[in-house]
């Protein structure tokens, strides 16, 4: 394991990985909050021409060129869904379908109009489909690097009003803040985020790195901060860990092992997270529905005993079950553990019959105080 | 004479690459009507992994088993984005972005560890060739038919069936789901069908076109259809006839350049779009330009009407029914109050008599008609 970690390739990949963690959980918790999960998607798969006509006009596979041309054509690609929701009919879903699919075959022409050229280098094109981390290199990681911090840096400069466009968009306009410029701010880094993590992932799947850490955060946190510092902590370990998977093992593309580890991430975010888990809340409507099960026998057995005049009244298990229309057997069972209930017999019946104890006559008289005073 | 027809290649692909549009179409304006479009990509991307997995457990890569088998799996995931989504924990947009990946992904990389020698590889799941479709032909009726073409055309067939045999149903359920839910139509139910068509469809498509161009299909033409029309079977029409035309003009210009086929019919979708987002009769960018303008420019010689109506014989006239008082006055730049005059003119609404404009019958009558409509 040591001896993988001082690999060189390995560095390098894992340091990229890392990169990409950084930026996409960061740039996407903004994404994810302001409802544009599937922008990303858009984006992301719009990055597709860019890359071609990069790689045409630097004539060879330089990745500033290819990465500049990525971020170009998404930022073309988002302008064409605000202009077609805001000046025609179409609904947003349309539009981004549309600039996905449009962008996607415009790239795959151009695609294939390279591969057509004869250019011998050409065959690095593809690993840019499904991301293949074995092809970055050392002098990539300033690249990807420097987008990195350049859009952390805005982040950190912008983040009062990012915060506040993020959650209410219309208070922030009336606070006179350019709301329209750092929406599109905030929509050019979605396109950052892609070109980071263009060479990992892949234009195909780099939409889930931009959800899922920001969901996978989501979960844990109420404050806008440590959101996005776990959804970055959350896309590093995805990330080095698909990484450094795909690196080792030799035909496994990144991409997809990738996006797997964050998707763990994710699930198990949404099952354990404190509070909102779902195991939780399952755990807690348990709770809550027995305790209720126990609060209306009580109240039943109250009531029956004093209608009889006999604080010992022993009721019948089944008329119980009759009366609730449900099996009250575990209830009982319970009842009986905290001391509130007694099983009795009562000849010459062979039924099992319950009473209430002294302690569960207060716990029903506390019960009954309770509704009424609620009524 | 028959045979000419199934040996002309270019003609077999144009063919596969319309019907590919005329079936995706059929399912993809309701999609479009009902805000879903993404579900069509999504689906299109999951559906890899039900590719895969079919062809590793029976050994089909094409055929009714594998749509029936593949399908399935794009109604998988729009189920689990429902599920997900029903946890309250994420949003929809978010969880059709967290499910369709995981699939996509488990597709992919079972590819990557089976199916390194057979022809689906990761490039036809994405990208396609529909210029290869009269590789893989079968013999029917004593003519080699490529497999695609046939796979199509039935999807073409089924899809127009189901729209046609369930229009009532689709159209009440895609306009007004509570009102379809509440006559007893079973929304649920005809939105899963649409879904599994919508499956079904990409896994018969996938060989031709791939997983991506796909939602090009199935959003783009319905979208400039709708564009276009606001009549429901009208759309299905436009939608149809927009989708051969990027085929046919997709090929030709394909062959041209010699690029991809199939990307470059999808491209063709997106201009056609274009078009219709320019130059659309009635919704189009460019009409409805036209409409602001002339209605501006109506509004601006009611105004003028109006005023010189009020200002009629009294003391002020002098002052007030002048070509200067519509700048001072009205706040009008000259030229624009010059424009006004002359329109008015050749309306027949205001004429000059003097320095002085006065109002013609029709102009008065113009005024009068806004300021005491009780007159009749």
């Amino acid at each position: 394991m040591l001896a993988l970690l001082g690999d060189y390739t390995i560095q390098t990949v894992a340091m990229g990985a890392a990169l990409l963690g950084i930026s996409s959980g960061v740039l996407g918790c903004f994404a994810v909050l302001r409802k544009q999960s599937l922008l990303g998607d858009t984006l992301s798969h719009a990055a597709l021409p860019g890359i071609c006509i990069g790689f045409l006009v630097a004539g060879s596979r330089d990745i500033g060129t290819i990465l500049a041309g990525a971020l170009v054509s998404g930022a073309v690609a988002a302008l064409v869904v605000l202009v077609l929701t805001r000046m025609s009919r179409l609904k947003t879903d349309a539009a981004l379908g549309i600039a996905l699919s449009v962008s996607f075959a415009v790239g795959v022409v151009l695609l294939t109009y390279i591969q057509g050229g004869g250019n011998a280098s050409q065959g690095g094109l593809d690993s840019f489909l499904f991301g293949q981390a074995a092809a970055i290199l050392r002098s990539d990681l300033w690249i990807m690097g420097a987008v990195t911090a350049a859009a952390l840096a805005l982040v950190t400069l912008l983040w009062k009003e990012f915060k506040l466009v993020s959650f209410d968009p219309g208070f922030a306009t009336s606070l006179g803040l350019p709301v329209v410029a750092l929406e599109v701010t905030m929509t050019i880094m979605v396109a950052l985020a892609v070109v980071v993590g263009l060479q990992m992932v892949g234009v195909v799947l780099m939409t889930a790195m931009i959800v899922a850490p920001a969901v996978a955060a989501r979960q844990w946190t109420r404050s806008l901060g440590a959101m996005v510092v776990l959804a970055a902590l959350f896309g590093i370990v995805a990330g080095v860990s698909g990484a450094v998977i795909s690196a080792t093992a030799r035909g496994l593309s990144t991409g997809p092992l990738i996006v797997l580890a964050i998707s763990v991430i994710v699930l198990v975010s949404l099952l354990l997270a404190p509070g909102r888990g779902l195991v939780w809340a399952s755990l807690r409507r348990r709770r809550d529905r027995r305790s209720l099960a126990g609060r209306q026998v009580l109240s039943t057995l109250y009531g029956l005993a004093a209608e009889h005049g006999n604080q010992g009244y022993p009721t019948e298990l089944g008329a119980l079950d009759a009366f609730h229309g449900t099996p009250t057997r575990g209830t009982m069972q319970r009842l009986e553990r905290r001391g509130l209930v007694a099983p009795v017999t009562h000849e010459p019946e062979t039924t099992p019959h319950w009473e209430l104890t002294p302690a569960g006559l207060s716990e029903a008289r506390r019960i009954d105080d309770a509704s009424r005073e609620n009524s | 004479m028959i045979e000419a027809f199934f040996m002309n290649i270019s003609l077999m692909i144009i063919l596969t690459g319309a019907l590919v549009g005329c079936a995706s179409t059929l399912v993809g304006t309701f999609l479009v009507l009902r805000g879903n479009s993404m579900l069509s990509d999504a689906i299109s991307h999951s559906i890899i992994f039900g590719i895969v997995v079919v062809w590793l457990v029976t050994g089909a890569a094409s055929g009714p088993m594998q749509i029936v088998g593949a399908a399935m799996t794009g109604v998988l995931t729009v189920f689990l984005t429902e599920l997900l989504f029903s946890t309250r924990r994420v949003r929809y947009d978010a969880a059709i972005g967290l499910v369709f990946p995981v699939l996509f992904s488990v597709g992919v990389l079972l590819l990557n560890l089976y199916a390194r020698d057979v022809h689906i590889d990761q490039h036809t799941v994405l990208l396609g060739e529909i210029g290869f479709v009269w590789l893989d032909t079968v013999v029917l009726l004593g003519y080699e038919i490529p497999q695609s073409l046939i796979a199509m055309f039935m999807m073409t067939m089924v899809n127009l069936l189901f729209v046609t045999l369930l229009y009532k149903e689709l159209k009440i359920t895609t306009f007004d789901p509570a009102l379809a839910a509440a006559l007893g139509f079973a929304p649920a139910v005809i939105f899963y069908a649409l879904l599994f068509l919508t499956s079904a469809t990409a896994v018969a498509a996938f060989d031709a076109v791939g997983a991506v161009l796909f939602v090009a299909f199935v959003t783009v033409p319905p979208s400039a259809a709708y564009l276009l029309t606001d009549r429901l079977w009208l759309m299905l029409v436009y939608g149809a006839v927009i989708s051969i035309a990027s085929s046919i003009s997709g090929y030709h210009l394909a062959v041209v350049l010699d690029v991809s086929i199939g990307g470059m019919m999808a491209v063709m979708t997106g201009v056609f779009l274009a078009l219709a987002f320019l130059f659309g009769p009635r919704y189009g960018v460019i009409a409805r330009l036209h409409r602001q303008r002339s209605e501006r420019q109506a509004n601006a010689l009611r105004t003028v009407a109006v005023h010189l109506y009020s200002h009629e014989d009294s003391a002020d006239q002098k002052e007030e029914n002048v070509a200067r008082a519509l700048e001072t006055h009205l706040g009008w730049t000259a030229r624009h109050a010059r424009d006004v005059i002359a329109e008015g003119l050749t309306k027949d609404l205001i004429a000059r008599r003097g320095n002085l404009l006065v109002l013609t019958p029709r102009g008065r009558a113009e005024a009068r008609s806004i300021l005491e409509p009780w007159r009749g």
